[in-house]
């Protein structure tokens, strides 16, 4: 199978998978169900590839998307689970692009080297899920700074985060002209924090996502990043990374799927011949890769673009979209080949399909997606 | 202190290698080539004693063009510059001829220091440090688990058949290092992408002045008259105890000559 891209970020992916070579299966099915990966997120920070897009003047490594992107391809290609890790690599940009300059200074430096983790993301809520404006987390000004309260659901590694990005309203949906104002962002130490309280949620995949509750925290007046009022805008100016990202972890699952599948279709003998011999069998696996292959071209586009500084809304959303999907039939058709085995748990198989099946629900739901290209694409009438 | 590390491209240690009937030499396309693991170990301590020491390391290597991918590799874990001797005349190249190369390429460099790891993977030799030593008319440590440098003096504790022993000499020095030394680093982000950019001489027979007939397979002095592929494996003889297991596990080795 020819995954690999123009060769140029050969040394790259062979980089990281040194690293991921030193945990294998056993090591990420050790930790099910829900223990944090704190040997190889410890070995990746020292490697310098949390940091990666942190820009060099801050101590990190000046990384294209692209290039983080197949830095995060090739942990899920290698059979790891980069959700551990992947905010760490991105949580920064709202920071990076809205923060002050002492903002900047204060804290990226920190998390370029990897003694500040920021990898919790505090932004839905129980009562608003994809209708983010809906939220209703108050944070208001005092003369000694802000006081919030409310609750965030879904606030994945905030366990194993130092600092959370939050979007609170500082005013009220209805006091604002338009839903999309009167939302402000702010980053807090949540080690400091009294009236912050994290509960863990099991879920079917070692996710380590969090409900957080807000009573009376108290923040500092500069937790505030940006302008008071214009989160709303931060947030969506990070969205497209974060796509990008997320699309490339899709494919690497769906490459990690492919090859064990692939490998067991050719060696697994069944009325005398490989099982891969069989149309049923071959067939899906065929379509699985012609799948990952179409999306892996949309990915390196929308990278390129973000790269280029371009707009690219769209194919960041097609990226994932299509990468997701691709996953999806990729885990489907490696289960199926599998049979019995593929629901054994020292296979593997049924920890990526787990795993990969989260993409299609988060970071944002693909028939939002969908309406999105409907509407703002295709010019079709407001469906959302 | 300037530290050459001669470092070498083998065959993936863990694929299924052949040879081929051509010309009875590895085929290169028959596995992976990656950078021979010991010399790993290698550059780690080279840079290990730049990091306490100050200066420079360099990576040196003879291989075919494909091998830049494992000079790259060295480069970025954090050496500085590499020198790469490639020529096709160079295949078929015996130790006696990678020692000429190598000390031809080290030669006249004010290198302090030479680390090698103490065996390649493909080879297994572990002669060609002490060659190169030779050729060059320095001292030799060999199979070095620790190093310690105090001036102009390198001090090792060498590792032995259940014993250690402390051998010292002066610079300049050729050392070969067991992979009980350190623990390599893993390429950083960083160090891949400054890899990139750190400059490799190339070199080949002629610029490095040797003659094409001392080199290669017409200058070997070992030569491969046939190979033949590994037999399969015999079953084994399965030892079912019932109370004297012990026994008939001695008898076994007694009659293999083994006790």
């Amino acid at each position: 199978m020819d995954w690999t891209d123009d060769g140029e970020h050969a040394d790259l992916r062979s980089g990281v998978r040194q690293i991921c070579a030193d945990f294998d299966g056993a090591y990420w099915r050790g930790l099910e169900p829900d223990a944090y990966p704190e040997a190889f997120i410890a070995a990746l920070t020292r490697a310098g590839y949390l940091g990666a897009l942190i820009p060099t003047e801050y101590g990190g490594g000046g990384a294209s998307l692209t290039e983080a992107s197949i830095i995060l391809e090739e942990i899920a290609a290698s059979g790891g689970n980069p959700s551990a890790c992947h905010a760490q690599m991105y949580i920064m940009g709202t920071l990076l692009r809205h923060g002050s300059a002492e903002h900047k200074q204060r804290y990226l430096p920190a998390i370029a080297e990897g003694s500040l983790r920021l990898q919790a993301f505090g932004v839905t809520e129980p009562g608003a899920g994809s209708e983010t404006t809906r939220i209703s987390t108050r944070a208001e000004r005092t003369p000694d700074g802000w006081i919030v309260n409310g609750q965030k659901i879904w606030t994945s590694r905030a366990m194993y985060s130092d600092l959370m990005l939050l979007l609170a309203r500082t005013t009220p949906y209805d006091e604002c002209a338009k839903p999309t104002e009167g939302l402000s962002v702010f980053l807090f130490d949540m080690r400091d924090a009294p009236g912050l309280t994290i509960k863990p949620i099991r879920t079917m995949m070692n996710h380590n996502t969090t409900e957080v509750f807000f009573d009376d925290v108290r923040l500092p007046h500069d937790a505030l990043i940006g302008e008071e009022g214009r989160g709303f805008r931060y947030i969506l100016d990070g969205m497209n990374a974060e796509r990008i990202l997320i699309a490339s972890e899709c494919i690497g699952d769906g490459r990690f799927l492919l090859e064990r599948a692939v490998a067991y279709a050719s060696g697994r003998e069944v009325f005398g011949r490989a099982i891969g011999a069989n149309q049923g069998v071959q067939f899906p696996l065929a379509r699985a890769y012609a799948a990952l292959r179409a999306a892996d071209l949309v990915r390196f586009d929308a990278a390129a673009r973000y790269d280029r500084g371009e707009a690219c809304a769209a194919e960041a959303n097609m990226a994932k979209l299509l990468a997701s999907e691709a996953s999806w039939a990729a885990a489907n058709a490696a289960l199926d080949t599998h049979g019995g085995f593929g629901f054994a748990v020292e296979y593997d198989i049924e920890r990526k399909f787990r795993e990969t099946r989260l993409y299609q629900v988060a970071p944002v739901n693909n028939n939002l997606i969908l309406a999105y290209l409907g509407q703002h694409v295709l010019g079709l009438p407001k469906s959302y | 202190m300037k530290i050459a590390v001669c470092v070498k491209q083998v065959p993936d240690t863990w694929a299924e290698k052949r040879l081929r009937e051509s010309d009875r030499r590895l085929d290169r396309e028959s596995a992976d080539g990656v950078l021979n693991e010991l010399d790993e170990y290698a550059v780690e301590e080279a840079l290990r004693l730049v990091e306490a020491h100050g200066g420079e390391v360099t990576i040196v290597s003879m291989g075919p063009e494909r091998a830049a991918e494992s000079v790259r590799k060295a480069l970025s874990m954090g050496a500085d510059a590499a020198i790469h001797v490639s020529d096709d005349g160079l295949a078929g190249s015996d130790a006696l001829a990678t020692s000429l190369v190598l000390a031809r390429a080290l030669d006249g460099r004010d290198f302090d220091v030479v680390i090698f790891g103490s065996e390649s993977t493909d080879a297994r030799m572990s002669v060609v440090p002490a060659m190169v030593a030779e050729r060059l008319g320095w001292a030799m440590l060999t199979f070095a688990q620790k190093v310690d440098v105090d001036g102009t003096t390198v001090a090792i504790e060498r590792a032995g058949d259940g014993e250690t022993v402390s051998v010292r000499a002066s610079m300049p020095v050729v050392l070969s290092v067991v992979e009980k030394i350190n623990e390599p680093r893993y390429p950083s982000f960083k160090g891949i992408m400054a890899a990139k950019k750190k400059p490799v001489e190339s070199l080949d027979i002629a610029s490095l002045g040797l003659d094409a007939a001392a080199v290669g397979a017409s200058g070997a002095w070992s030569e491969v008259a046939d190979f033949a592929a590994r037999p399969a494996k015999a079953a084994g003889t399965v030892v079912t105890d019932e109370g004297d297991g012990g026994a008939q596990v001695a008898s076994y080795l007694v009659e293999q000559k083994l006790i």
